[in-house]
């Protein structure tokens, strides 16, 4: 889509704006002051070692974890305490893939796909469906529409859940280790996915540890390390030329 | 001394729908108060959270025959007469709400909190996770240990001979006095438990198949 393609090439509105967010577990200062923006129909890859606060940036964007300092906001709209009227307003414009997929198991395919759609955005039951039939073949699983979760692979489970989520047709969609829990094959089934939805103009932020899908999909890469970022910028040019001695090596062990 | 004849079995089975009938109100009471409690042990306000907690350990802590001695006779003096199937059915309800309550906490929270998160990031409130996502994934956990409760509750329902309540076990006491055959009579009572308990252990076990066959 040539239009998609546009707009990321400018630099956009940003439409999730990190400052300074600060998050404690107890003693723990897992995110210490992080802040960047992320514009309309940007792909960012947050990458980072285990326990560089990289998924816990994403959870308090997606509104799960509250932070102790700093601002988040999302298409204009703060994050916002669970309940209120902001969080309801982030709930229609963020969509959030877990590593675990976390699909209802007592539910068919489809059904996981049309529950928010009636319960949330109220539509009807045929309106539902078309719109369940639409993201399941986007995803290419429109004959597992009656399967139930748990007949399913690990990587159709994932490309379920990521239907589930484009179906409430989010401004935003936000992807935890989405493939991690995959062996390789699998984890090339979900990839394909992803980069489908970059291609349609989706704003997406993923944490990740592919970083062969992180250079030809991102735009823009952000490096954590002790809960800060300790840098980023666009793909090509911070793979080129890494300023900190940690990404260096950092990329080097991913290698 | 009473021969011991086909009326006898007539009253026992006549007092065996009685011993149903408590069975049936404990079962009912004791599962709209257990729920209530259930979701009162699991709720984000502390004091709602405190006080379902210590209504469950005070009636976990005090045997059933004394629940019946209080409704009955404490009420009683109190000014509230009961009639002995109503002090039975309140105690009996009391007492299953207490276990159920605190059975189903279990279920509740054995579901995943990875179910809750991806609920509200698909924008359901609370109301609708509890019915369309907890509450049906925490069923399927709570059918094994509910059914065991209920075979419980119908032997449990002996106890309410004490307050004067006509049920199997005490129906069977009162056929003994009169005939004085004790092995023959309470086999029989023992069977007719037998009969009714068992049903539901084998309707426990195809609701189990079923819920799991739709997984």
């Amino acid at each position: 889509m040539p239009a998609a393609e546009a707009t990321r090439e400018g630099p956009g509105e940003a439409i999730v704006r990190i400052r300074d967010v600060v998050k404690e577990f107890g003693p723990l200062r897992v995110l210490d002051g992080v802040s960047f923006d992320i514009a309309r129909g940007q792909v960012a890859a947050i990458v980072g070692r285990s326990g560089s606060g990289k998924s816990t940036l994403l959870r308090c964007i997606a509104g799960l974890e509250t932070t102790q300092a700093g601002a988040i906001t999302v298409c204009g709209h703060a994050v916002g305490r669970p309940g209120s009227a902001a969080r309801a307003q982030l709930r229609r414009d963020v969509g959030m893939v877990f590593q675990s997929y976390n699909l209802f198991p007592h539910l068919t395919v489809e059904r996981n796909i049309t529950l928010a759609l009636t319960l949330v955005k109220k539509q009807s039951r045929e309106e539902a469906h078309t719109k369940a039939a639409e993201v399941l073949a986007m995803v290419g699983l429109t004959d597992k529409r009656t399967a139930y979760p748990e007949q399913l692979s690990g990587g159709q489970q994932q490309r379920v859940a990521i239907a589930r989520s484009l179906a409430l047709s989010p401004q935003v969609m936000l992807f935890d280790e989405v493939t991690s829990a995959l062996d390789p094959e699998l984890t090339s089934e979900v990839l394909a996915v992803m980069e489908e939805l970059a291609r349609r103009g989706m704003t997406m932020i993923t944490v990740t540890h592919e970083m062969g899908f992180a250079r030809r999909v991102a735009d823009l890469v952000v490096f954590m390390h002790k809960g800060k970022v300790w840098e980023s910028g666009p793909t090509a040019e911070l793979f080129a030329k890494p300023k900190t001695a940690e990404f260096s090596q950092f990329v080097a062990s991913e290698l | 001394m009473i021969q011991l004849n086909a009326n006898h079995f007539i009253y026992l089975l006549q007092a065996a729908q009685w011993t149903l009938l408590l069975s049936l109100i404990a079962f009912v009471g004791g599962s709209v108060a257990g729920l209530v409690l259930a979701l009162l042990r699991v709720s984000k306000i502390g004091v709602l959270r405190i006080l379902a907690s210590g209504y469950i350990q005070l009636i976990q802590g005090t045997p059933l025959l004394i629940i019946l001695f209080l409704s009955y006779f404490g009420l009683g003096i109190m000014g509230f007469k009961l009639v002995p199937i109503v002090a039975a059915g309140l105690s009996l309800t009391l007492y299953a709400a207490a276990f159920l309550g605190e059975i189903w906490r279990g279920c509740i929270e054995a579901v995943p909190r990875t179910q809750w998160e991806a609920s509200d990031c698909l924008g359901l409130n609370r109301f609708q996770q509890y019915a369309y996502v907890i509450l049906p994934q925490s069923v399927r956990l709570a059918i094994p240990p509910t059914v065991g409760f209920m075979v419980q509750i119908v032997k449990n329902t002996s106890l309410a001979s004490v307050i004067g309540f006509v049920e199997l076990a005490r129906a069977g006491q009162i056929v003994n006095n009169s005939t004085f055959e004790p092995f023959t009579i309470f086999t029989v009572v023992a069977a007719i438990y037998f009969a009714m308990c068992y049903p539901l252990s084998l309707a426990a076990r195809a609701l189990e198949r079923k819920a799991h066959a739709g997984r």
